[in-house]
């Protein structure tokens, strides 16, 4: 059997997968809260990013299930595990994560970027490109059968990829007939025009364009490094999945330390105000005036410092490299509080003086009540277009700050991490460019479908925006 | 007719599209005069001001649009011109001012400036003549020292002030035709009084048709030539001024002067239309007021009515003028109409005039409450200045009684109330609630006398939570307080107080916004109910409402009281809800009351100037009965800084050195009627 191992990080990340399933639980028996998500739902840009950005969760959830397997020669008392810590995501991708090569490789080559002294059989001494171990290792003469070979490969990819989402386009198709009892005719008919509730064409051809890029980068991934490999020979493409899970986790995990923070104190201040108002601004403001990355600087360092006396405390290195991650969240969440809190200050300020709040005060109804039931629900709209915009700064953060030194531990896998590494890289000659375009492409595709899907939520729930259809 | 002005035919517009489009404006068809005043009255959401916007042109791009119908300005149609020659219209040839003057001026410009910009555009005019152009606006508009004024900002100005300087920018392009949407309804009464007084004399100097768009009765009788009548979407009526309120035909008009509440009307319920207006996106197979009409027939809701010339220049659109259908009607208009009338008497049985004996004790007594709010300013936030918001208001509420608390915007009323409720803790003075003293009263102790006094405010879609269900707001005060600990209970509660108001029992699970305003209203009442309170503060309960709905609540509120026993300390504005409904008056000028009495007294023979030029300022409906003016000078002064002696003294017609010098004194110049002014040297 395995030994599961549960790092700080994933335990949180599942914490906040039912928090979120709780809340949509709550949010589809309550009217007022799923009008606006069906606005959300209808809007086409949002369903298209929703649908990628789902993928890159689904990925992220995967890469946190964490353990270690049993090594085969415990046959001496009790089980052995690996001092590995593998993820399913690891398992999964067993074949990128073991084809190792020498050093740097270009996406899809079959010999090594750089010339390496090489003795032959006859005992000569060449410096040539060598072949790659597994990159093409199954052709026989790269140079004449490596192209037909890839396109073969994408021809098959692309044929997988047809298969898989027709199937999948014929199972939503016949659930919507039943569901509204259609003919499947009608149905497919209904959503090739989009004239269905919800948008369910522009999700069928995001999933198309997703599954389609999975099924030819797969396929390719088999015999070839698709997106090269780096310095050490890792494949880069293993490199930038790996890194999605690090994205999400700064992304959410850092509004998990921020919202109670911000919505305690920003509505406390706004509804109270007087001396709770002025303490709090003053945190606040004196908070908001040290330059965040100082102190995260400090906190980085002192963590470093901690870790370095007490090795003890760490069993493997992955547990090190992820206290270091949560420990960044924490940090980038306490630094990135105040705009929300000064938002919600703002808001409670208003919603105070409104008068079902003096109503409630009229009957008698104590603060912490009138707090939860009068306030919280009417700024939870801020809080949830903050918390979605914010999502995509946090991970461009992570990547500045590792790229400063002072983000994530060298060894876990992050863009930032690829794109500080992409510094010497482009600066040799010839310019190894792929770690930082497989960085920049992934790293891309979350904020933009991240940023997509925002606008989505906050023209459905901005009551300014005119979306969200509520009175008062 | 070559003096007709503009002429509107078979208008329509519509906003949105496909079968869900509203049909805003639906075959409207009216002509002004030159030099007429035209007055379009109708409530809310009946398509008046979307008839405005359509003659401009300015309907909301891109869901509104004109589907039908030509706008003849002098021969020219408006809506076949192209959009640059539009522009010379819009503030050229037909001015337009608008409800609300805080938002309608650019706060960055001053308002010379604002002026300045529209006569360039609209005659050309560069340099001095420029400036000496603006002036003469500022001046004609009636603004004093317009030098100075023309250089400041709309911060600067009040109220009444920016709605004249609105008006001087419609006046810039010397337009044949001004419209004024509502141009009085954010205004108190005594500058609305002013400002109806300015355009009436700027329609004689210049010359210009007026069309008014409304939804008061006493502004059309003190203002129009003419009337038109609007509901859902169309002309209802059209007929002169004096006619039209001797005689108003169609049943909606009439329903319409008899809900409006009087002294004279106090023994009984207000007449009230039942249901709401229909949605508008709906085609009419009959007319669109049957559901609503007490004396509608078979043909009301099978044929639509047309439009029927009852004498000259008097058009209804109502099947009861059709010679050929009204035959058909079960029994004649007389007997219907009694009919509707006894109706309206059985639904409610009234109570006996004057049924509120002086009472016993008396529930509230409020002796020299003083709220003065602290002005902070400079880097510790020391106390520069304070805000006299209340100071020394001393009233009284008996059992089952109602008083009532009158006065203009910022005179400090809702802010007594407030301090009664102790949602604001009052500065000085005491608050004496059954023998109890509410401002000695802390946390627990004053939790539990909460239940005794609760409040209905003015805004009711401001006073519900939007995020809860109606049931769950009536029942917050009771689970609150601990009234009824059983849910169920609680729950059975809250249906028959909803039974109470008027609502039925689905409106439990229900969200505010599904209901309208005269429903949230009740709902509000409906949750103060809920406690058992003995004493309501009804603060400005119906001025966000329409006149009809307005009935039905004051008609709620009286039934309550006399079932119920409930006090009421009512807050208002509006001075014919005053003499319907409440027993004691208190008028209110800058924190102070200065005149107080019972109802029928301070009406009738009102002693204070103050007084005095409020109930002058009130536009009443008997037509033609001009009471002169009484012209304040200037504006309410700020609570900040009271001018000395009399509040009052520098806007009082009849001031006296006296009155600089000190506060007056109260005095007694009638049984329980009492006034602070130095006219009435104490007895």
């Amino acid at each position: 059997m395995v030994k599961p191992v549960f790092l700080w990080t994933d335990t949180l990340l599942y914490v906040l997968v039912a928090a979120v399933a709780v809340l949509v639980w709550y949010v589809r028996r309550h009217e007022h809260l799923r009008a606006p998500w069906r606005e959300v739902f209808r809007n086409r840009m949002g369903v298209a990013a929703m649908v990628v950005l789902a993928a890159y969760v689904t990925v992220g959830l995967l890469d946190s299930v964490h353990f270690r397997l049993p090594l085969e020669s415990s046959a001496a008392g009790g089980e052995r595990y690996s001092g590995q810590v593998l993820s399913v995501l690891d398992l999964l991708l067993t074949p990128l994560r073991t084809h190792q090569e020498e050093t740097y490789s270009a996406p899809l080559a079959t010999r090594l970027y750089s010339k390496e002294t090489v003795r032959l059989p006859d005992g000569r001494d060449v410096r040539i490109y060598p072949r790659l171990r597994f990159g093409g290792a199954q052709l026989r003469d790269p140079a004449r059968d490596r192209l037909p070979d890839i396109e073969r490969t994408i021809l098959r990819g692309v044929g997988f990829a047809l298969l898989v989402w027709g199937a999948l386009a014929a199972v939503v198709i016949l659930v919507l007939a039943r569901r509204h009892r259609w003919a499947p005719r009608a149905a497919l008919q209904r959503v090739l025009a989009g004239r269905t509730d919800y948008p369910v064409h522009v999700a069928l051809y995001t999933a198309g364009a997703l599954i389609l890029f999975a099924s030819v980068t797969g396929h390719l991934a088999v015999h070839y490094h698709v997106f090269g490999t780096d310095k050490v020979g890792q494949d880069v493409f293993y490199e930038t999945l790996k890194s999605i899970r690090t994205g999400l986790v700064i992304g959410t995990l850092t509004t998990l330390v921020m919202l109670p923070l911000a919505i305690v104190l920003g509505i406390t201040a706004g509804y109270f105000r007087s001396w709770v108002d002025d303490v709090i601004q003053y945190i606040y403001t004196t908070l908001n005036s040290i330059p965040g990355v100082l102190l995260i600087v400090g906190a980085i360092l002192m963590l470093e410092v901690y870790m370095a006396n007490h090795p003890g405390d760490f069993q493997t290195v992955i547990a090190r490299a992820d206290l270091r991650l949560l420990f960044l969240c924490i940090i980038l969440g306490i630094t990135s509080w105040t705009g929300l809190c000064r938002l919600l200050r703002g808001e409670a300020l208003k919603l105070r003086e409104l008068d079902y709040v003096q109503a409630a005060q009229a009957f008698g109804v104590g603060h912490t009540k009138i707090l939860a039931r009068h306030i919280l629900p009417n700024v939870m709209h801020i809080v949830l277009i903050t918390v979605v915009l914010d999502f995509s700064g946090l991970v461009l953060a992570e990547a500045v700050l590792t790229y400063v030194g002072v983000g994530v531990d060298p060894t876990t896998y992050s863009w930032g991490n690829m794109i500080n590494g992409a510094r010497l890289e482009l600066a040799r000659d010839p310019v190894v460019w792929w770690s930082l375009a497989a960085a920049f492409l992934f790293m891309f595709g979350l904020v933009l479908s991240a940023n997509l899907f925002a606008d989505a939520v906050r023209d459905a729930f901005d009551p300014r925006a005119g979306g969200g259809r509520r009175g008062g | 007719m070559a003096d007709v002005l503009l002429e509107i035919e078979d208008l329509e517009a519509r906003i949105g599209a496909g079968p869900r489009a509203v049909r805003a404006v639906d075959g409207v068809s009216l002509r002004i005069r030159r030099g007429e005043t035209y007055a379009l009255l109708g409530e809310s959401g009946c398509g008046k001001s979307m008839t405005a916007l359509s003659i401009m042109r300015l309907l909301p791009a891109p869901a509104g649009r004109i589907t039908g119908g030509r706008v003849l300005l002098d021969g020219i149609d408006l809506l076949g011109l192209s959009e640059a020659r539009m522009r010379a219209v819009r503030g050229g040839r037909i001015g337009m001012i608008f409800q609300e003057p805080m938002t309608s001026l650019n706060p960055v410009l001053t308002v010379g400036e604002q002026i300045a910009e529209s006569v360039r555009i609209h005659r050309g005019l560069r340099g001095g003549a420029l400036r000496g152009r603006v002036l003469e606006l500022l001046d004609a508009v009636g603004i004093p020292d317009a030098r100075r004024r023309a250089g400041e900002y709309p911060h600067q100005l009040s109220g009444g002030m920016k709605q004249r300087v609105m008006i001087a920018i419609a006046l810039a392009g010397e337009p044949e035709l001004l419209i004024a949407d509502e141009p009085t309804t954010a205004l108190d009464v005594t500058i609305q009084a002013e400002v109806l007084e300015l355009l009436r004399r700027l329609r004689a100097e210049t010359g210009m048709a007026l069309l008014l768009i409304t939804h008061d009765l006493g502004v059309v009788a003190q203002t129009a030539d003419r009337v038109g009548v609007m509901y859902a979407g169309q002309l209802v009526e059209e007929a002169a001024r004096a006619p039209f309120f001797a005689d108003p035909r169609h049943p909606y008009s009439r329903k319409l002067f008899d809900s409006v509440p009087t002294m004279a009307k106090r023994a009984r319920p207000l007449a009230v239309i039942p249901g709401s207006v229909p949605e508008l996106t709906a085609t009419f197979s009959g007319c669109r007021f049957a559901e609503r009409c007490a004396r509608a027939w078979d043909a009301c809701r099978e044929r639509v009515p047309q439009w029927h010339r009852v004498a000259d220049g008097h058009g209804v659109r109502c099947h009861l003028y059709d010679a050929a259908l009204v035959a058909g009607a079960p029994g004649a208009a007389v007997s219907a109409d009694a009919a509707a009338d006894a109706d309206t008497a059985a639904a409610a049985p009234a109570p006996e005039a004057g049924g509120h004996g002086p009472g016993g004790a008396d529930l509230l007594r409020v002796r020299d409450l003083a709220v003065h709010f602290p002005v902070r300013s400079g880097l510790f936030a020391r106390t520069r200045a304070k805000v006299y918001a209340v100071d020394g208001v001393s009233l009284a509420v008996g059992v089952g009684r109602t008083v009532a608390l009158v006065g203009e915007s910022g005179c400090g009323k809702t802010t007594v109330a407030k301090a009664i409720l102790q949602l604001i803790r009052p500065t000085a003075g005491s608050v004496r609630f059954d023998g109890v003293e509410l401002t000695a009263l802390r946390g627990r102790a004053l939790r539990a006398r909460r239940r005794d006094f609760q409040i209905v405010f003015q805004d009711p879609y401001a006073s519900m939570n939007p995020r809860m269900r109606v049931g769950e707001i009536v029942e917050e005060g009771m689970a609150a307080l601990g009234l009824v600990a059983d849910r169920a209970a609680r729950r059975r509660r809250v249906a028959e107080l909803l039974a109470q108001v008027g609502l039925s029992e689905p409106a439990l699970s229900r969200y505010p916004h599904e209901f309208s305003g005269g429903q949230r209203q009740r709902i509000c009442i409906a949750r103060a109910l809920a406690v058992d309170p003995r004493l309501i503060v009804c603060d400005e309960p119906t001025s966000a409402l329409d006149v009809s709905v307005q009935a039905q609540i004051l008609n709620l509120l009286k039934g309550l009281q006399d079932r119920l026993g409930l006090s009421y300390l009512f807050i208002t504005h509006n001075l014919s809800v005053v003499s319907y409904l409440a027993d004691e008056i208190a008028v209110m000028y800058l924190g102070r009351i200065v005149e107080h009495g019972p109802v029928s007294a301070v009406l009738a023979a009102p002693r204070h100037p103050y007084t005095e030029a409020l109930l002058a300022a009130v536009p009443t409906l008997e037509a033609g009965a001009h009471r002169p003016v009484i012209r304040l000078e200037g504006d309410p002064p700020s609570p900040v800084d009271p001018p000395p002696g009399c509040h009052f003294q520098p806007r009082c017609p009849r001031a006296m050195p006296v009155c600089r010098e000190r506060y007056p004194v109260g005095t007694v110049v009638g049984a329980g009627h009492e006034v602070r002014c130095h006219l009435y040297p104490g007895a």
